[in-house]
């Protein structure tokens, strides 16, 4: 090793530069099985997504592929079917976002204290995100069952049976109870991201809030909010995108029933592109789906640009 | 927080533990309810159902579970889950922490350029693909089988970027000393970096694992017959399947999240750790 202190003489140099391209071929080498992956399975899709979506292809058709230009956007804009998913979606976003992020905010907040037992908690309100969508909503469409159901068994036995409701039978309250069942099954995992963003607040600031005499209230109004602002902005725009990808819920419970009233657009979606095999009217919802998660990723961030440009 | 409450005085904490016990309750009634329907006749599940017998386990037998693995062959689509998430997560592990490695410390032409595809590409979701997917996996002949359902997983652009972020705040002394050794970039990554890297592996492996195994988009897509299907398929068309049989959909679904509860309980604190890191880039 003493040599490496000498000065470099020209053969070293040429083997540093060798040694050098030798890695930045070991670099790309390494990088590429992921990178060739990504692209059969995602660029290449989502490529395909936006030219499939302006054809008319069918799975397994006959037909000549021809171009139609825009004739699958502006059927699916007139399809009323689509329209109702987009609304259920988009009700069911404007619910589930402030009510889990906000159950989350507290749960997190609740949790962030060292009193005895309480990863026991943590761990309990997280439970729920293990038992993966498509076993929560097994659970719950029994749950909700109208006549042998425990929520109603429940609300009867509190109210001295005067509240009852017929859930995921009912137009009105079948998205609800969809809602319902969501945040129950997603809120920890929003709690554990917020959780991480409070441990990250400085002890500090705190302190100093009690010096200057601020009540509790004070202390998370001046201090938790501004300083989750952005752990907060992330966790509304990813539920707000899960919202948009509702599915396995509707899947497993209703199928969109009773009268489209949970009908969703990634229910739409497979229901064009798989059952009725129209793949360009699918990819055209896929496209109109991409859109509306883009939109939305880049509100987030011009959001979070405004913040730290102040 | 914990300083200010110290600070305001030693309250009495019993209210925040009867708070934190009812909430408790909340979240996890519905799994109670169904370890407690798994152990039941079905008859019983559903007349007990709306009162607080529910949880009580009445008759307890385990036939509800061997009717399960009889009724919706619970043990061939177990084996077809494991068959897909196994190499989802452990080829996922290493495809993407070698490229995470490869864009962190190897640098080639174009390598800034990719880490930046790689941060656009983590906001497609798989359902903005599915469709087109479907059709070209339909053209390779591909449906109904393992592979469709395991190579789209592989790689995965938000891993890509965990990896690569983990490794660009590894100290470069650490892999300076082996170079100097003579060590070649694969060794210093197999023998030095991956061993230190364990925390973001962890995270990687346990998210991968609760996608993949709570998957039902994909499978719904792509598989037809009990042959291929995994659980969450498995556990959507049974409980569609007449006669309804609620005893086993709880012994079914119970089994079917074991593994899952397994992997949470002796990992917890990692569990907790990579669902935080997933929002860091918050």
């Amino acid at each position: 090793m003493a040599q490496t202190a000498t000065a470099p003489q020209p053969g070293r140099e040429a083997a540093g530069s060798g040694r050098r391209r030798a890695e930045r071929l070991m670099g790309l080498a390494m990088t590429l099985p992921g990178i060739l992956l990504l692209l059969v399975f995602l660029a290449v899709p989502f490529a395909m997504a936006i030219g499939l979506s302006l054809t008319n292809q069918r799975l397994g058709s006959p037909l000549p592929l021809r171009v139609v230009g825009l004739e699958n956007y502006t059927e699916t804009l007139g399809d009323p079917d689509f329209w109702k998913a987009f609304f259920n979606n988009l009700w069911f976003a404007a619910i589930v976002v402030p009510l889990q992020t906000g159950l989350a905010l507290w749960l997190a907040i609740l949790v962030n204290r060292r009193i005895k037992g309480i990863r026991v908690f943590r761990a309990i309100y997280f439970a729920p995100v293990v038992v993966v969508m498509a076993v929560a909503a097994t659970i719950w469409l029994l749950l909700y069952s109208p006549e042998r159901g425990l929520i109603n068994g429940f609300l009867q036995f509190i109210s001295f049976g005067a509240l009852k409701s017929e859930w995921l039978d009912s137009t009105t309250m079948a998205l609800p109870a969809i809602i319902l069942m969501s945040v129950w099954q997603g809120a920890g995992f929003q709690m554990v991201i917020i959780l991480a963003g409070l441990q990250d607040i400085p002890e500090t600031l705190y302190e100093a809030a009690v010096i200057d005499g601020a009540t509790q209230w004070q202390q998370f109004r001046f201090v938790t909010l501004p300083q989750l602002r952005n752990t907060l902005l992330f966790v509304v725009t990813v539920t707000s995108i899960l919202a948009f990808r509702l599915f396995d819920q509707v899947w497993v419970m209703t199928r969109g029933a009773p009268l489209g009233s949970t009908r969703t657009m990634m229910l739409q979606m497979v229901e064009t592109g798989f059952e009725r095999q129209q793949i360009a009217r699918g990819s055209a919802i896929a496209v109109i789906f991409f859109l509306i998660v883009l939109t939305l990723t880049i509100l987030q961030r011009l959001v979070i640009k405004e913040d730290t440009g102040q | 927080m914990s300083t200010v409450e110290s600070a305001v005085g030693v309250r009495r904490t019993w209210p925040r533990y009867v708070l934190l016990t009812a909430l408790a309750v909340f979240f996890l009634f519905p799994i109670a309810f169904m370890l407690v329907g798994a152990l039941k006749p079905d008859a019983k599940v559903i007349a007990d159902g709306d009162s607080l017998k529910a949880f009580w386990p009445e008759g307890a037998s385990l036939e509800n579970f061997s009717d399960a693995f009889q009724r919706a062959r619970f043990g061939r689509l177990f084996i077809n889950s494991v068959i897909i998430a196994v190499p989802v997560v452990g080829l996922g592990l290493v495809v993407n922490s070698l490229a995470g490695y490869g864009l962190a410390r190897l640098p080639f032409r174009g390598s800034k350029l990719i880490v930046l595809a790689m941060i656009a590409l983590t906001i497609i979701p798989l359902e903005a693909v599915a469709v087109p997917l479907l059709f070209l996996v339909s053209e390779f002949g591909w449906r109904n089988t393992y592979h469709v359902q395991i190579l789209p997983f592989i790689a995965n652009p938000l891993f890509i970027y965990l990896f690569y972020t983990f490794f660009l705040a590894v100290p470069k002394n650490l892999e300076e000393a082996a170079r100097i050794d003579g060590a070649g970039p694969l060794t210093i990554f197999l023998r030095v970096v991956a061993p230190l890297a364990k925390p973001a592996y962890a995270t990687v492996g346990i998210l991968s694992f609760l996608f993949i195994w709570g998957q039902l988009l994909w499978p719904v897509l792509v598989t037809s017959g009990p042959s291929v299907r995994p659980l969450p398929m498995g556990i959507s068309v049974f409980i569609a399947q007449p006669p309804i049989s609620w005893g086993d959909i709880m012994a079914f679904a119970f089994m079917m999240v074991l593994p899952l509860m397994a992997v949470f309980v002796i990992f917890q604190r990692w569990f907790i750790q990579s669902v935080a890191s997933s929002g860091i880039k918050g």
